[in-house]
């Protein structure tokens, strides 16, 4: 089973006095869910763009089944915070775009994008331009878009950070089916701590200073959704509230020091 | 090239800020009636009053200033008579062709080399100061140089003018590479795209709305540059009838000709604004 794993990474920007991130080491399986929390620059985002490929750490490594990772690539697909949609297309062309730089036909690759679309529940939006859709209908173009191009990974970074709090309930549920469906790994950036405990099967708590992982939770409520139990029955589970009052510690430890 | 060089930067706004016109009052509702198009229309039609006024009144002798009855007397005759061997629809055709061919040329090395600029730190370092140099010059200033080289056919008056052009689509193209946001790049990465790739499906799709824009400008410094091009030994073209004209003191040829280029060139504007909506309809909808 290939992983995706960093291995004591540290991630230091030129002309910066201190690293951004210092000897952070992750392992994401397959079936992983893996949601890194944490304050604002505590480096998140710098750590999914190492697994991503677009920065290079500056000790340790990121390996992807065993193999150093050393540019961006299709099996780790990445979904940003502003979708990075290209207007210029239709929600079908963006959703099948992994194709066309593939060389796949044209009719094959509309095809597939449909499927698509349809996994994410907008079967009717493939003619759409991008600027008729609104903010939740577009990350799920951009999960399609990504799903396209068969990654073993999705990298996701704060993916839902700008939609409203209904939409983006709704979308967690949409992540779980598709992690489910795609059987794929998942690494995402969040600062819903709630939204962590829904997706998570672990979550990597991070603090500042340089960037380093505080502690770790083994969790699953997100396999429980994914097993059939209802998402507000699990939110109703004591055990939900008291992992949510530890997450709520661990990140916001020595804060008021 | 190096895709590293990308920097963030927002597109440039065209548009122009309507809140700097009424600073100090409340935000009212916009009233259906006053608009700027009107306001333009206004205006014109006062200069061409004021205009007929003074050309009636003999407030400046005709040799100065023709009236506009007499501008458009020679209007007529020229379209149908012809000035100095051609008609009117004759010297229009020629400085067309001229500035169409001269902006094909300008597309053709412009582009390439905003591209190179915006995504090539040798391109930059090659390019931009060339660029930045061959800006200021006046086309009359060159112009013997290019006589001297190409001499005095066709190709000479299209160089000229594709000169002028050069610096406004290479720098366009170059503005709106820069723009391109990183996030869009790392995307189209990650979804296996090459370097090549990014370049054709993500940079210059992106920039579009920034090259269609220096077009826009380009075409502006175009029709500025005419009159300079057509000093070369032609037989035909708006900027050859007006010098031809001022030779003789017929200031009506003149002012009609002014004229002529200055309704082409809003008509060409007009075109290319609609051309910029059906192309890049996202712009200013994200
Ligand atoms: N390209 C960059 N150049 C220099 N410093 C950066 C760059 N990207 C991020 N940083 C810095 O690194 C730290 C971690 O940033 P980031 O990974 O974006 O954190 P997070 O996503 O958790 O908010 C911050 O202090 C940030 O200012
Ligand atoms: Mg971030």
């Amino acid at each position: 089973m290939p992983h995706l794993a960093l291995d004591k990474v540290t991630v230091h920007y030129d002309g910066q006095p201190a690293p951004a991130v210092e000897r952070v080491s992750l392992d994401i399986g397959k079936g992983d869910f893996v949601v890194l929390v944490g304050r604002s620059g505590c480096g998140k985002t710098s750590l999914l763009n190492v697994a991503a490929g677009l920065v290079a750490p500056a000790r340790g490594q990121a390996t992807m089944a065993g193999r150093p990772i050393t540019a961006p690539g299709p099996d780790r697909a990445v979904v940003f915070q502003n979708d990075a949609l290209f207007p210029w297309l239709t929600a079908r062309e963006n959703v099948a775009f992994a194709l066309r730089l593939r060389g796949v036909p044209a009719d094959k690759r509309a095809r597939r994008a449909d499927e698509l679309l349809k996994l994410v529940k907008l079967d009717n939006a493939g003619d759409k331009r991008i600027w008729e859709l609104s903010g939740g209908m577009r990350q799920r173009v951009g999960l399609a878009r990504a799903l396209a191009a068969e990654p073993e990974f999705l990298l996701l970074d704060e993916p839902l950070g700008a939609l409203d709090a209904l939409t983006r309930e709704r979308m967690q549920t949409t992540l779980l089916d598709l992690w489910a469906a795609a059987q794929v790994g998942v690494l995402m950036v969040t600062h819903g701590i709630e939204e962590a405990l829904v997706l998570a099967t672990r979550i990597v708590v991070l603090a500042p200073g340089p960037g380093h992982v505080v502690r770790t939770f083994e969790t699953h409520f997100g396999r429980r959704y994914a097993a059939g139990e209802p998402i507000r029955a699990i939110k109703a589970d004591a055990a939900f509230a008291a992992t949510r009052a530890d997450l709520t510690d661990a990140i916001f430890e020595g804060e008021a020091a | 090239m190096s895709v590293g060089t990308y920097t963030e930067r927002p597109a440039a706004k065209t548009g122009e800020n309507d809140w700097l016109s009424v600073p100090w009052s409340r935000p009212r509702p916009k009233r259906a009636g006053v608009s700027a198009r009107l306001i333009s229309a206004l205006t014109i039609l006062a200069l061409l009053a004021a205009w007929t006024v003074s050309a009636e009144l003999r407030l400046v002798s005709p040799v100065f200033l023709p009236s506009p009855a007499a501008v458009w007397a020679k209007l007529v005759v020229a379209a149908r008579d012809g000035f100095v061997d051609a008609t009117l629809a004759q010297h229009i055709t020629a400085s067309l062709s001229r500035v169409f061919a001269a902006l094909v040329v300008a597309i053709v090395v412009g582009v390439p080399v905003g591209l190179a600029i915006g995504i090539s730190k040798v391109g930059r370092g090659v390019f931009d100061p060339l660029l930045e140099s061959l800006r200021p010059i006046p086309p009359l200033a060159y112009l013997p140089l290019i006589v001297i080289w190409f001499g005095i056919g066709e190709p000479s008056k299209i160089l000229v003018i594709a000169i002028a052009m050069l610096a406004p689509v290479a720098l366009s193209t170059a503005a709106g590479v820069r723009g391109v946001s990183r996030e869009r790049i790392d995307a189209a990465r990650s979804l296996g795209a090459t370097r090549g790739q990014v370049v054709r499906h993500v940079v210059l799709p992106s920039a579009l709305p920034s090259i269609l824009t220096g077009l826009r400008i380009a075409l502006g410094a175009g029709w500025s540059t005419l009159v300079a091009a057509e000093l070369v030994a032609a037989t035909r073209g708006l900027g050859f009838m007006i010098q031809s004209a001022a030779q003789f003191l017929v200031t009506d040829v003149v002012m009609m000709g002014i004229l002529v280029i200055a309704t082409i060139a809003f008509a060409l504007e007009f075109i290319i604004r609609r051309i910029e909506h059906a192309l890049v309809p996202w712009t200013g909808r994200q």
